[in-house]
């Protein structure tokens, strides 16, 4: 923001300059109906997102009563007997995202001190621009590289990295190319673009002072980054880490097509399981009965609490950096 | 005097390696970009034929067919998206930008980054049981107004944040001259940030264009042409979806090239909206 830009309060300022004292005449000349018609638009935001949570809350009733907060804790699913509970799904949907994160925030915090702290600015630029591309490709398309690329390769280099680290919980079992591990990467191809942009941004954010004096006490460029930069960046990296978190959560189409859709914990990441978004997808349009349906929009429920929490923590986070515009 | 006694040795390798290791690091992301792309690329443009353009699917089991119907079913449902995505953001934007008081500006906008937070498969749930469930049938409307919902965020915050950089002294030149605050916006301020505000809209259309939640349980999907407005309907997205999880070869084939067409548009619009902007940016800071 320059000093150039108008804001709200000179905004109105500058209304009562021009403005007509008179009512009518401001009706004539056109102020009232467009005041009338942008908030009419503004309102009709909250409108709808008032009438998501009620939508939401209201048919998700047969479930809500029966099961109570069982819903969430038992990890029975079984819709022909009837029998709907959200653990395993849960589960799926935190252990997928927590891969994709711990895959994805080394590397994408990495990419952005190279490109806020040591590229050339034209290469930073070039650079920034084609890791913004790679935000803008479609989910599903993730989802056909996975099936078709990822799944045959790790099939391939998996059993083989893994076969005397089996007596590891998290690594044991037969692997058959669908996992949580696969969902895991492909989320953390899907969410690093997201980390390196907003993090660059942040770390660009940080002012040339606080480079400046560890420099001159004569600090090697890393000790420099590590020690003046990031720790004045720190909140609005982590805000871009739960900015990404919420991402993952909520991401269906890429998850559905390559975690195996089987609802059960396991410990390791080799075997397949299911996240909330990707039973949504798969069984929302066999649901003829109405406690299913309810018990899906339930599902549908947790996932917005959960990912409402995590982007207003991010929000809080990016506020306090001063970082306003989130890009999407 | 040589700095050789600070930093020490230590100091120096820590240094290089760890330099080393965020360029790797962005060189890792770029590259899986570039891997994405060309696999993508080299599959779907050799799947790519020209009855993909023309053809309807054909029954299962039998080779050919194209996707016609998932063309202009994609083609429909942004239509009807931009019918409420546009106006219901550039209005908002500009409420924001010119009317609001702060404090309902920050609540709208903080009710307005709730929305965009909302993952699109919750959205599809949403609008099913706001559309679908009265009407009792899957239809191209539903869809339509699914991608809408999904693309006001988006267009609000990039048209209120195109009309804040319109320079305060066109508005005070425009009310010198006794234009009204409504005459100012329709005839300055707008015009003046209307590049910025086009090619957000086509950023964001660019987004919903490749959404499949929201579309599974609304405009669900057609093996032919939709009959009406009021029917399901066919869509790229879906369509790739469905033929990619399914087990024919053929279908596999398809579901490249379709994945080919819908990222090629994606990414081509993408490529010259940012183009544009920052020509545009160039200029003004010139």
């Amino acid at each position: 923001m320059g000093s150039s830009t108008v804001t709200p309060a000179d905004a109105g300022n500058s209304r009562n300059l021009g403005a007509p004292k008179n009512f009518m005449e401001r009706v004539r000349k056109g102020d009232e109906v467009a005041y009338l018609i942008t908030f009419m638009a503004a309102l009709s935001i909250v409108l709808i997102t008032a009438l998501l949570a009620q939508h939401l809350w209201a048919n998700s009733a047969l479930s809500r009563h029966k099961f109570g907060w069982s819903f969430v804790t038992s990890k029975i699913w079984n819709p022909v007997l009837g029998d709907f509970g959200a653990l395993p799904f849960i589960y799926g949907t935190l252990v997928t995202s927590v891969i994709g994160l711990l895959i994805a925030v080394p590397i994408g915090i990495g990419a952005a001190i190279f490109l806020s702290e040591l590229a050339p600015k034209k290469v930073s630029n070039f650079l920034t621009f084609l890791i913004e591309l790679l935000a803008a490709v479609p989910s599903v398309i993730f989802g056909l590289i996975g099936i078709f690329v990822l799944v045959p390769i790790l099939k391939t280099v998996v059993p083989v990295l893994t076969s005397h680290l089996s007596f590891i919980p998290i690594l044991s079992g037969t692997f058959f190319g669908y996992s949580f591990l696969t969902a895991g990467i492909v989320l953390a191809i899907m969410i690093v673009p997201f980390i390196v942009s907003i993090s660059r941004e942040v770390l660009l954010a940080v002012p040339n002072s606080q480079r400046e004096a560890m420099m001159a006490l004569g600090a090697t460029k890393w000790d420099v980054t590590w020690l003046a930069v990031i720790p004045y960046a720190q909140k609005g990296i982590i805000g871009s880490i739960f900015l990404a978190l919420a991402r993952a959560l909520g991401e269906t189409m890429a998850v559905t097509m390559v975690i195996g859709n089987v609802p059960e914990i396991h410990a390791s990441i080799l075997s397949p399981g299911y996240t909330i978004a990707s039973v949504i997808a798969n069984e929302f349009t066999e649901a003829t009965e109405d406690i299913y349906l309810h018990a899906l929009i339930e599902m549908a429920l947790v996932l917005f609490v959960l990912s409402m929490i995590v982007n207003a923590a991010a929000r809080l986070l990016m506020l306090t950096t001063g970082i306003r515009e989130v890009r999407e | 005097m040589r700095s050789a006694t600070y930093p020490p040795t230590r100091k120096r390798v820590v240094n290089m390696i760890m330099l080393s290791l965020t360029g790797i690091c962005a060189l890792l992301v770029v590259s899986v970009l570039i891997f994405v792309l060309g696999y993508l690329f080299i599959n779907g443009a050799l799947s790519l034929n020209w009855n993909f353009f023309t053809k309807l699917p054909v029954p299962v089991g039998e080779n050919g067919g194209g996707m016609a119907n998932a063309l202009v079913g994609t083609g429909k449902l942004l239509l009807l998206a931009s019918a409420i995505g546009v106006p219901i953001g550039l209005f908002g934007g500009i409420y924001l930008a010119e009317f609001a008081s702060s404090r309902t500006a920050s609540f709208v906008r903080y009710t307005t980054d709730l929305l965009n937070g909302v993952p699109s498969i919750v959205m599809g749930i949403f609008v099913y049981t706001l559309v679908v469930l009265p009407m009792h049938h899957f239809s191209t409307y539903a869809g339509g107004i699914a991608l809408g919902i999904m693309m006001i965020p988006i267009a609000l915050r990039s048209t209120e944040e195109f009309l804040r950089a319109v320079p305060r002294a066109l508005r005070e030149g425009a009310m010198s001259l006794g234009a009204s605050k409504s005459q100012t916006i329709r005839t300055v301020v707008v015009p003046a940030a209307i590049h910025g505000i086009a090619t957000g809209i086509m950023l964001d259309l660019a987004r919903v264009a490749g959404e499949t939640a929201p579309l599974l349980f609304t405009s669900f999907n057609n093996q032919y042409w939709s009959p009406g407005w009021n029917q399901p309907s066919a869509s790229l997205p879906v369509v790739i979806f469905n033929y990619a999880i399914s087990p024919y070869e053929d279908w596999h084939r398809q579901a490249w090239a379709a994945g080919f067409v819908l990222l090629s548009g994606v990414l081509l619009t993408n490529i010259i909206a940012r183009f544009i902007l920052s020509r545009r940016t160039h200029l003004a800071g010139s």
